[in-house]
């Protein structure tokens, strides 16, 4: 179930070019802004775009070689989740589901009873005589969710799946996804412009700018070091697993942190953003309740600001100005110190550990 | 400054025009209604030139809305896709006899589908088929005036319906004709349904292309529109009597609709 997409797509004047293999088992998202080529990217996949060079294999078939191959949609094993869903209207929940098993050849009642079990796998049986319209964000994603499943696919894509849900809804169906993705044997492939999604869905990360593929690693090692300026201020972050309870984090690589979240516990994701980091040459006494030593690794110019990496227990991503390098005289092997306020440090809950 | 009074929410400039134009548009409605053969209205309905007159106007306009449904519905659809060449060019086309007059129309159809026409000489000699001057010619006529409402709804009700429910049923599994008729088409039911009344009531009234073109035969070719004409000639009150059956049609069909299905897009 393997795909291997190596292609350029035209649209209009904009270009995509990528080469990437896409891994059964795996959760790969696709991050970039807005126009990068993301939904190109997913419906050259799909088969709602032809590829103008290079080819497409799922499975090691080709589905698209540019010149005389070409599998149009129904014919490649996908499950295609849209942005906004595009839930059927005037079908129920249920014939939304139906739908797909149906198209692929099942009769009436085997589709319904097939669509009756994905609504049961994923506990919204209840919704099954509703209409699209009269479903919240959240329902809407889970039955876009439940059809693209329901023809049991062996690549699913997932455009923008949590973005037209408010914040609250978002968190908890982000985890839900999570868990779902994690039971799905094919592969996935995830296209997102929050870096929260990238970080806590995806195995692997792509990010694309303007049609090209500017990165391709895991979500940590694209935190760690992000390869251009808008990797660097959207997802230039630092990434900490570990376990929580009552605030105190205590993180799988080593060193423990204080956070302002009382309410989690369990197996968690702290994020802390580079411009919450301070750095010192003696250590401070203050606020923040974080304050740990270590040495600066590397030091990298993104835009108007420094990143400094400062390796310690744990290791963390510093954003200074220029002027407060020159000032500090920072530079790679001093010893330093680090502070993080608790407030600063974000905990997003997993289910993988 | 003192407060103004707010103005008139109804100017005079605007009440008096906007008044002699619905005095213009109902006091021939009342001319209709007063001058109407109430005590004979049941014969002259019963007469055989009034019954085969409604009769050919049923079968006539039914069938060119049903014949602009199934080959109007598909050139709607490739003009809103813009899958066929010169898309503007064939979209112009489809709006001439919308403009045209019918009666110019009907020497059109005839130069077409004449017995000395372009298309008419050939069905002539091959087929023995002749067009012009038969209920099948009244269905022609009636088709070419009356097809362009439908095709030009139908158009709008695509071109505003969101291709990714095209494309999702096409990712689920869904042959080109499946997602038509299971997504499409419903999805669009509303405005096919809004057309079909359009392009049905135009093909009901259709008169100048009729005649043109085939004629005015009893029987045959002659639809209400058409016996109207000619009773005004003779019986003013025969006249009188079926524009008023054709007048309720016209409201029963309003009345009908009313705000559910002439809304411009599908719910």
């Amino acid at each position: 179930m393997t795909v291997i997409a190596n292609f350029t797509a035209q649209r209009g004047e904009f270009t995509l070019a990528v080469d990437a293999t896409f891994e059964p088992g795996s959760v790969i998202a696709i991050l970039g802004p807005n126009g990068a080529g993301k939904s190109t990217l997913l419906r050259a996949m799909a088969g709602l775009v032809a590829v103008s060079a290079g080819s497409i294999k799922i499975d090691g078939m080709v589905v698209d070689d540019s010149q005389k191959i070409f599998l149009p949609p129904p014919a490649r094993s996908i499950g295609y989740v849209f942005q906004d869903y595009a839930l059927f209207p005037h079908l129920s929940v249920l014939a939304n589901i139906a739908f797909g098993p149906r198209s692929r050849g099942r009769g009436r009642k085997a589709a319904d009873q097939l669509a009756r079990e994905v609504l049961a796998q994923l506990g919204i049986t209840d919704l099954a005589d509703r209409r699209p319209a009269s479903l919240s964000g959240g329902q809407a994603q889970r039955v876009a969710l439940a059809r693209a499943l329901a023809t049991k696919p062996d690549v699913l894509l997932l455009d923008e799946p949590l973005a037209a849900l408010d914040i609250e809804t978002r968190t908890k169906i982000r985890m839900e996804l999570s868990k779902q993705l994690a039971t799905f044997a094919g592969c996935t492939v995830l296209v997102t412009h929050d870096p929260l999604d990238a970080m806590l869905l995806a195995d692997r990360v792509i990010v694309l700018e303007n049609g090209v593929v500017v990165q391709d690693a895991t979500p940590a090692e694209i935190a760690r070091r992000p390869a251009t300026p808008y990797a660097a201020a959207l997802i230039g972050v630092t990434l900490l697993r570990g376990t929580i309870s009552q605030g105190e984090l205590t993180l799988d690589d080593g060193g423990t942190l204080h956070t302002a979240d009382l309410a989690a516990s369990g197996p968690v994701l702290a994020v802390i953003r580079p411009e919450s980091v301070s750095v010192h040459l003696v250590q401070p006494e203050g606020s923040p309740r974080n304050v740990w030593p270590g040495t600066i690794t590397s030091l990298q110019a993104a835009h108007d600001r420094v990143r400094v990496h400062v390796d310690g227990s744990p290791a963390v991503v510093a954003a200074v100005t220029p002027a407060a390098v020159a000032d500090l005289g920072l530079a790679p092997g001093e010893q330093v110190w680090v502070s993080v306020k608790a407030v600063e440090i974000d905990v997003y809950q997993t289910v993988k550990h | 400054m003192k407060p103004r009074r707010p103005t008139s929410p109804r100017p005079l400039f605007l009440l008096i025009p906007g008044l002699i134009a619905i005095a213009f548009l109902v006091i021939p409605l009342v001319g209709l209604l007063a001058e109407a053969p109430w005590g004979s209205f049941g014969s002259i309905l019963t007469s055989p030139v009034a019954l085969e007159a409604l009769r050919i106007s049923l079968v006539t306009s039914i069938a060119a809305t049903g014949v602009a449904i199934v080959i109007g519905t598909p050139l709607a659809w490739l003009l809103a896709r813009e899958l066929l060449p010169g898309t503007k060019v064939l979209r112009a086309m489809v709006i001439v006899p919308l403009l045209l007059p019918p009666v110019v129309s009907g020497v059109i159809l005839l130069t077409a589908f004449g017995r000395r026409g372009l298309v008419g000489q050939w069905l002539y000699s091959a087929l023995g088929i002749q067009l012009p001057f038969t209920t099948a010619g009244v269905i022609i006529a009636e088709t070419f005036v009356a097809m362009p409402f439908l095709i030009i709804t139908m158009e709008g009700a695509f071109r505003s319906l969101d291709g990714r429910f095209e494309d999702a049923a096409s990712t689920l599994g869904a042959s080109q004709w499946t997602t038509f008729r299971r997504i499409t088409l419903p999805l669009v039911g509303p405005s096919l349904v809004a057309g079909a009344v359009l392009c049905w009531a135009r093909a009901l009234g259709e008169f100048g292309a009729t005649i043109t073109f085939a004629g005015n035969f009893p029987g045959v070719t002659q639809s209400m529109p058409l016996a109207v004409y000619q009773a005004l000639e003779t019986d003013r009150s025969t006249a009188i009597a079926l524009s008023l059956v054709m007048l309720t049609v016209c409201v029963v069909v309003l009345v009908a609709l009313r705000g559910r299905y002439l809304r411009p897009t599908a719910s």
